[in-house]
């Protein structure tokens, strides 16, 4: 069970990759195929099940594209 | 009250309080200093705001940032700290906040002279600042009259939400008259500032006051918007007065201490059985082209006199459409002239008609 | 899951920002919001935009907003603060808007002890004019105006804003910080929230000078800036505090 879960508001990233660098597990990467409304390359989760929910990614986003929960337990 | 012999510039500072103001923002310079010395006193003993600026720069936008969070807002200067805030009256029009600045003019060019000058006509007139705006202008004559104006002042500010300008030359800021202070002023009916930044509203009913409108048709649409509403001071704001018009031969077109020099010139000229009137504006902005239509058929010439080397003369050639002769006289520098000098102008131009 | 441990501030707007990817205006201006949301003050705010890349910062603050010409800010917001004292006011501006043009409007407001919160972002460049030299640009940094690099003969020496403020008796509080990775986010937000803290305290002025990146003049991705930011930026501009009156004796 994953500690975290992250989430995007995908049509407003930018694609900076400012939360790539930052994650501790490194379960972000750009996506270099799909591209949002705005023409961004897209940051996607690609190792869901490590996320930590430390909130590096969501810390750093400048457009405030992320969510991050938590597992209460 | 009754009334009290007050000198100009301290007659200003209390009608401004007595017309409503909350917060005045200023900086010294000659010959005006006794206008924010009054009201450091004044305000600070009224709970009122009042700070000294470290620039005419700093204290017009001092004003921008109170009269847009919705208080009643001025400053006060001379010639060049009036060019300095020419940016800052731009901005303060563009964002259709109300103000007053008071003028107290100098001799120009530059640092200039400290004697009294008409040489700001051009500068408030025809807007120093960028872009298509106006201030609304007054320039009286006597004490009594600039007192009742800058009272009023607010009450048209806050009506018209623009800024409005008092110019009154150096003479009128030092001399002693007698002055009513409580004299009733015409009041409009004035809507609540719901656009004032007050510091109570988030979200879609926060307020914002800016003047930036990047894309070409919002900004003409908001520069007509500001049009429109200059045309409709043109209309209802034009103030006069007329002196001696009837069967006069020549009209002197003269404001401020100019105009209480020429009713000394028309004295001396009717003693000399010639007949002369004077249209004074009292609005230089809008300018009282609608006294140039009450010139009598008798009349065969024109006389502008200013205290400068001739910028009302355009106003005046404007309003006169090619009807009369129009002659320049003028004083700059800061000198006066004696009302003879008037009376020599006008014979000469009774000589060339 | 069901913890939400992050989430976008309310005290930013809905609007998405203008900014170019990866430039820390947008972290700067979350900290504001969450700080704004956090002391409960989202509601009695005026905030006073500059002119520079964040000229339209007005659209994504969620409460009361004025704009001031170039550099004026200060001067604008002494006037806001006078008139409505109850009010938390701030200003937001950029290294040219503060550091050159407005820095006469910026040291009074300070020498005045004006109750109100400076925010500075730093990337010692011009960003939205296109990349011209800014007076905290650094010896040796190529800009639109300085092709040849910063030269100390012809331009001068960097300004160092925070040590110039802190020299300022009125100046309650004065810190500059960085954004380079979540750690020093974090650090930049206590900060923030002090300088706050303190003009609810009505302690007098606070600043906060932000070590931000401009990717796309710098000519960088947006990680490499925070890099160059860090290793470049700080040596020059020293982080930590530089005022606090709180730690001064009445």
């Amino acid at each position: 069970m994953p500690k975290g879960r992250v989430s995007f508001d995908i049509e407003k990233c930018k694609g900076c990759m400012l939360c790539v660098e930052v994650c501790p597990k490194k379960i972000l990467v750009l996506d270099k195929v799909s591209l949002n409304k705005k023409g961004y390359n897209i940051i996607k989760v690609i190792d869901p099940d490590n996320c930590i929910g430390c909130a590096f990614c969501a810390i750093m986003c400048p457009d405030s594209v992320i969510t991050v929960e938590k597992d209460k337990g | 009250m009754g009334k009290v012999l007050m000198k100009g510039n301290e007659a200003i500072a209390l009608a401004a309080v007595k017309g409503g103001c909350d917060a005045f923002f200023g900086y010294p310079i000659t010959p005006q200093n006794e206008i924010p010395e009054f009201l450091s006193k004044y305000m600070n003993e009224h709970g009122k705001v009042f700070v000294q600026a470290e620039s005419e720069v700093a204290a017009i936008n001092m004003v921008y940032g109170a009269a847009g969070s919705g208080v009643r807002a001025m400053t006060s200067s001379s010639s060049p700290g009036i060019a300095l805030k020419q940016e800052g009256i731009s901005y303060i029009a563009a964002a259709e906040l109300p103000c007053l600045i008071v003028n107290v003019m100098r001799g120009g060019p530059g640092l200039g002279g400290i004697q009294p000058s008409q040489a700001d006509y051009k500068q408030i007139t025809r807007g120093g600042g960028n872009g298509d705006y106006q201030v609304i202008a007054f320039a009286p004559e006597n004490l009594q009259e600039t007192v009742d104006v800058v009272k009023e002042s607010f009450e048209i500010a806050d009506f018209y939400r623009n800024p409005v300008m008092i110019a009154v030359d150096g003479l009128i800021g030092q001399m002693m008259e007698p002055v009513d202070l409580d004299r009733p002023i015409r009041k409009r009916n004035l809507e609540e500032k719901k656009w004032a930044t007050t510091g109570q509203s988030t979200g879609e009913n926060r307020r914002i006051v800016t003047s930036i409108h990047l894309d070409p048709y919002d900004l003409e649409r908001h520069s007509m918007k500001l049009f429109a509403k200059y045309q409709k001071i043109k209309e209802n704001e034009q103030r006069y007065e007329l002196i001696n018009m009837k069967d006069a031969q020549f009209i002197i077109v003269a404001y401020g201490s100019m105009s209480r020099i020429c009713r000394s010139s028309i004295e001396l000229l009717s003693e000399q059985g010639i007949k002369v009137g004077m249209i004074r504006p009292i609005t230089i902005w809008p300018y009282p082209k609608k006294a140039f239509d009450e010139i009598p058929a008798s009349v065969k010439g024109i006389l502008c006199a200013e205290l400068s080397t001739g910028q009302m003369i355009d106003d005046v050639l404007i309003s006169n459409n090619g009807r009369w002769k129009v002659n320049f006289f003028g004083r700059t520098g800061g000198v006066l002239p004696e009302p003879e000098e008037i009376v020599e102008a006008i014979k000469k131009m009774m000589g060339e008609v | 899951m069901n913890q939400i441990v992050y989430k976008k501030t309310k005290g930013l707007t809905d609007t998405e920002l203008s900014y170019c990817p990866g430039c820390t205006h947008g972290i700067i201006h979350k900290l504001i919001g969450e700080i704004l949301e956090e002391l409960n003050v989202i509601d009695r705010s005026i905030g006073v935009a500059s002119v520079g890349c964040s000229v339209f910062s007005y659209y994504y603050f969620n409460c009361d907003m004025q704009q001031a010409a170039h550099g004026r800010s200060c001067a604008v917001a002494t006037g806001i603060k006078r008139s409505r004292p109850d009010s938390i006011v701030f200003t937001y501006q950029g290294d040219g808007d503060l550091g050159s043009i407005g820095i006469a409007e910026a040291i009074h407001a300070a020498n005045r002890g004006e109750n109100i919160t400076v925010i500075l972002a730093n990337n010692a460049i011009y960003g939205m004019t296109g990349g011209q030299m800014a007076p905290t640009t650094l010896i040796g940094q190529k800009t639109t105006t300085s092709q040849a690099g910063r030269s100390e003969a012809l331009h001068g020496l960097p300004m160092k804003i925070s040590e110039i403020f802190a020299q300022i008796p009125k100046a309650a509080y004065v810190e500059r910080v960085s954004l380079h990775n979540p750690q020093h986010v974090l650090k930049a937000k206590k900060a923030l929230k002090k300088a706050f803290t303190y003009q609810m305290e009505k302690k007098g002025f606070t600043m906060i000078e932000f070590i931000s990146t401009c990717p796309v003049n710098w000519g960088m991705t947006p990680n490499e800036a925070l890099k160059w930011a860090k290793e470049s930026m700080i040596e020059y501009f020293p982080l930590g505090v530089y005022k606090d009156s709180g730690d001064e004796h009445e």
